[in-house]
């Protein structure tokens, strides 16, 4: 929503929000709605007098959320894509920035064991919840993927490793016995440039071998 | 911000041991098992030479001249030190190189990574430093003992006297071994006594790269460090003509916007804001002589070009009356275009310059030019320049930049910033920020007599000159060629009685690169499909012609002769599936590559197998061999299928993987690679295995629907 024109007519919030008035004799115009334009609700909201609050992007705000079990609060504009809050504010490197757009989960962590693309997910989404990235996964090197990894030396430069592993742990969670089906299916969202996808694929099923003879003893 | 829980920073810069006179400060590489500690105190560290040092705690610090960039150079350059030096293996770690002249590669005489060359270029070099350490410690031994040091040997680390008994590990004897003079003419070992040389071995550097603890240029964090992002002219070679920052100034934690010689830089304190910022600014380009550059354009220039003569690059024979003679002439043209290198880590460079001093962190592949063409920026003598190399999210050529642009932007930015920055790359500058692979244009003719067999050859180049105008102009230009032009055109292997290649070099305003297998990566591809041609235009298989005229060439025909079998050449395959062939000699080695393929209905292409044979001379490390193959053929399949980079306007219409896609995990085939056992020294590993894939693919695509792939990357559109 364009809502520059009124921004004058805006004071800080305590909770970091921002309080909008809709100026009188402010007329909505449709360009001004941009995709919303059709949607009556929004429509009738934005009438003189109305007002407001929205969280005031590009202020600092504090963001509550867990860390590979540990509890962390950052105080930055909450729209900054979590992964630049855990490279840049938390100083947790592991997880890679590739093309900023989730094309190329070279940041993928995991939200509540679920897959999350980090770099387009602003920290709001992740207030309060689990986050886990590759330095919680397993620091010793225990987790089947990295053993497995190191078995068949699947890294070359290394870059989106990080990523491809952190996909492969939600494939491995959720599907103790993966197919090469499934295997595309989970991990085609990461892009490796040097190529190691033939040894990404024997390295997931190698995993997954050695995570059931875990369970099985 | 605030961080109660800030995940502890691991301190990775460490002071090292005096070596050289000078003080060396080393970047923290990572160490196997996953330890991520600082390795013992470095005052009990002893430099038995440049190459390595040995501490008390019996930990071999091997120092690796050259960039890690997933070539495994960090593990096969300690393979082959350790070879003649017998420490424990598992005591080995690596350690990147600071600048400095002992570290120049032996044949280039600068410090680099790149051409495929660290193994062929360190063969000698890091056995001889193994050995000189090894001869130093017995002889400390020795010394301790009283006893001739050749009754002595040494055993995993071990120094031992058998006949009294003695044993001392080298930890202990670093100290006393490092005060003695280095022997002159260390005999080495002969390759049949290779003990650890030529036997997979998991490579040093995977587990930091499993847990997220392997430091890479963008993972750098120096204290009191801004980040920058830059703003650069939408056109090759625009400037800013006017500058409105009063918008991206107003953004939380943007700190400065300062012009730089490549654009306008914005300051921030992390790297968000100053993205934020950069959004904001207003910036009116004078967008200089190249916006007007366009590839369609330069397309039919090039086609138009090529039917002039060039600058004759070779020639054999008398190629024009062959031609007049020839029973028959085939005639085809081929084009490849501009291409980014994308390596998974964008860009990026840290720099603290200081009054006196410049510090730079960042993942190159050039050191030595880096430091000159950053002291020049910092207006300071070269050693006052001091590099950091970390590991490297991939290179492919683009790190080794003759003008290191993405480092001295950083100098420039730095000086502006006032503190130490880290100017970082978005996808978006890094697809849109030149110093491609050159697009290229190849139009071949071809006579053959009566038989079927090819009698001339005759294949115009038309493609802008990488080293031209570059340090390296002297070293690869000679009478008007670009040897990186006409590489595996001008030096063909097949027996051809008349040859010709000639050259154009037009001027454009585009910057272009080495880029993983360079001129190979277009000569590989026209020379392979149209030999395809040739042979079909024959009459003849085009794996038997191919044997037939490699009859002088035993390497090349060997490695033919074994993919052809490993692929079963000649056997039936399901309906719609083609197969292919190619050979490629490139960096020394010899590559032939099968690919069987299919067409579905709208054109798509589907890679089934893969199957490369090689001649890569003596291996160091067979696995990482057998993964640079793979990795080469994937960056191949790459460029055959998927990645053109454009101009319209003079700007790059790319910007990020959705309209520049790499090949994905369910488009990889199926690849076997098999080594040819060789006694002779190692050659290149990196590139050889891109080049021969493109062809064979095209070839395979003929094989199975009669049509004839001539432009890349492979359209959907030229096949339904």
């Amino acid at each position: 929503m364009r809502l520059r024109a009124c921004q004058s007519h805006s004071e800080k919030d305590h909770c970091g929000l921002l309080r909008f008035v809709i100026p009188r004799g402010f007329r909505l115009q449709a360009s001004n709605l941009g995709k919303n334009r059709h949607n009556l609700r929004v429509y009738n909201l934005i009438q003189p007098g109305n007002t407001f609050l929205v969280p005031d992007r590009g202020r600092p705000q504090v963001t509550r959320f867990h860390v590979n079990g540990k509890p962390v609060e950052v105080d930055v504009d909450p729209a900054t894509p979590l992964l630049w809050v855990l490279r840049d504010s938390l100083g947790m490197t592991g997880t890679k920035f590739g093309c900023g757009m989730a094309l190329c989960g070279a940041c993928t962590v995991h939200l509540d064991g679920k897959a999350l693309r980090s770099c387009v997910a602003p920290v709001s989404r992740v207030e309060g919840k689990r986050v886990t990235t590759i330095e919680g996964l397993s620091i010793n090197l225990t987790h089947p993927l990295q053993r497995a990894w190191i078995e068949l030396d699947v890294p070359q430069c290394g870059y989106c490793q990080s990523g491809q592993i952190m996909s492969a742990a939600v494939l491995l969670a959720e599907n103790l016995k993966p197919s090469d089906e499934d295997i595309d299916e989970a991990m085609g969202g990461n892009i490796c440039r040097c190529g190691t996808y033939p040894r990404i694929r024997k390295a997931i099923h190698r995993a997954s071998e050695l995570a059931n003879a875990g369970r099985a003893k | 911000m605030s961080a109660p829980a800030m995940v502890g920073r691991r301190e990775f810069i460490r002071t090292g041991a005096a070596m050289g006179g000078g003080l060396l400060v080393s970047l923290y590489a990572p160490l196997p098992g996953g330890s991520s500690s600082a390795p013992a105190a470095e005052e009990k560290d002893f430099a038995l030479n440049a190459f390595v040092r040995i501490g008390t705690d019996e930990s071999v610090t091997v120092i690796s001249a050259h960039s890690e960039m997933g070539q495994g150079v960090y593990t096969s350059l300690p393979m082959l030190l350790n070879e003649e030096l017998q420490a424990n293996w598992s005591k080995i770690r690596v350690e990147p190189a600071p600048v400095d002249k002992v570290y120049n590669h032996p044949v280039f005489g600068m410090q680099m990574t790149g051409g495929s060359t660290t193994s062929p270029a360190e063969w000698e070099r890091y056995r001889k430093m193994g050995a000189t350490a090894r001869i130093m410690l017995i002889e400390a031994a020795a010394t301790k003992w009283g006893v001739q040091a050749s009754t002595c040997r040494v055993e995993d680390g071990v120094v031992i006297h058998a006949a009294t008994n003695k044993r001392a590990t080298y930890g202990s004897l670093a100290n006393a071994a490092a005060r003695l003079t280095p022997p002159a003419n260390v005999p080495l070992k002969n390759p049949k006594e290779f003990t650890l040389v030529g036997k997979p071995t998991l490579r040093l550097d995977t587990p930091s790269k499993t847990n997220g603890t392997a430091q890479f240029g963008l993972d750098v964090i120096v204290p009191g460090m801004l980040t920058a992002v830059v703003a650069r002219p939408p056109v090759f070679g625009g400037k800013v003509a006017k500058l409105d920052a009063r918008e991206a100034l107003r953004v939380p934690g943007v700190k400065a916007v300062e012009q730089v010689p490549s654009g306008v830089a914005v300051i921030a304190e992390r790297f968000w804001p100053a993205k934020l910022g950069r959004e904001k600014l207003v910036i009116e380009w004078d967008l200089g002589p190249n916006a007007g550059l366009s590839t369609e354009k330069m397309l039919r220039d090039f086609r138009e070009t090529a039917l002039k003569p060039g600058a004759i690059a070779k020639k054999t024979g008398d190629p024009e009356a062959a031609l007049k003679t020839a029973a028959k002439t085939v005639t085809a043209e081929y084009d490849v275009p501009y291409l980014a290198h994308a390596m998974m880590e964008p860009l990026n460079c840290v720099v603290d310059l200081r009054r006196d001093s410049c510090e730079i962190w960042t993942g190159t592949q050039f050191e030595t030019v880096d430091r000159a063409n950053a002291a020049h920026a910092a207006a300071l003598p070269a050693d006052r320049v001091l590099i950091h190399t970390t590991l490297l999210g991939g290179g492919f050529g683009r790190r080794a930049n003759p003008n290191s642009d993405f480092v001295v932007e950083a100098v420039h930015v730095a000086r502006a910033a006032k503190a130490p920055v880290k100017v970082v790359w978005t996808r978006e500058d890094d697809l849109r920020g030149g110093w491609y692979r050159p697009m290229w244009h190849d139009r071949f003719v071809a006579g053959l007599d009566a038989n079927g067999d090819p009698v001339a050859w005759t294949h115009t180049i038309v493609g802008q000159s990488i080293m031209q105008g570059t340090l390296f102009e002297s070293f690869g230009i000679k009478d008007g060629i670009d040897s990186a032009s006409v590489e595996g055109a001008a030096d063909l292997l097949y027996g051809m009685p008349n040859l010709q290649v000639d050259l154009h070099t037009p001027k454009i305003g585009v910057p272009v690169q080495w880029w993983r297998s360079v001129g190979h990566s277009h000569t590989g591809f026209s020379v392979e499909a149209f030999f395809d041609e040739v042979a079909h235009a024959g009459g003849k298989d085009p794996y038997e012609l191919r044997r037939k005229l490699l009859a002088n060439q035993p390497r090349m025909k060997a490695v033919l002769e074994l993919a052809a079998q490993k692929a079963n050449w000649g056997s039936p395959l399901p309906p719609g599936v083609g197969r292919g062939i190619a050979t490629h000699f490139s960096f020394d080695s010899y590559v032939a590559q099968v690919v069987e393929a299919s067409v579905e209905k709208g054109g798509a292409v589907r890679v089934h197998r893969v199957v490369c044979a090689l001649d890569c001379g003596l291996v160091i490390n067979p696995d990482t061999v057998r993964a640079q193959i793979e990795g080469g053929i994937i960056f191949g399949l790459t460029a055959a299928l998927k990645t053109e980079i454009t101009l319209k306007d003079g700007r790059v219409e790319q910007g990020n993987f959705h309209d520049y896609q790499m090949l994905r995990i369910f488009e990889s085939p199926e690849i076997e690679v098999h080594i040819v056992p060789s006694g002779e020294n190692p050659t290149g590993v990196g590139e050889p295995g891109v080049p021969p894939v493109a062809p064979a693919l095209a070839n395979a695509i003929f094989a199975a629907t009669g049509k004839r792939v001539r432009r890349l990357p492979i359209r959907a559109s030229d096949l339904a």
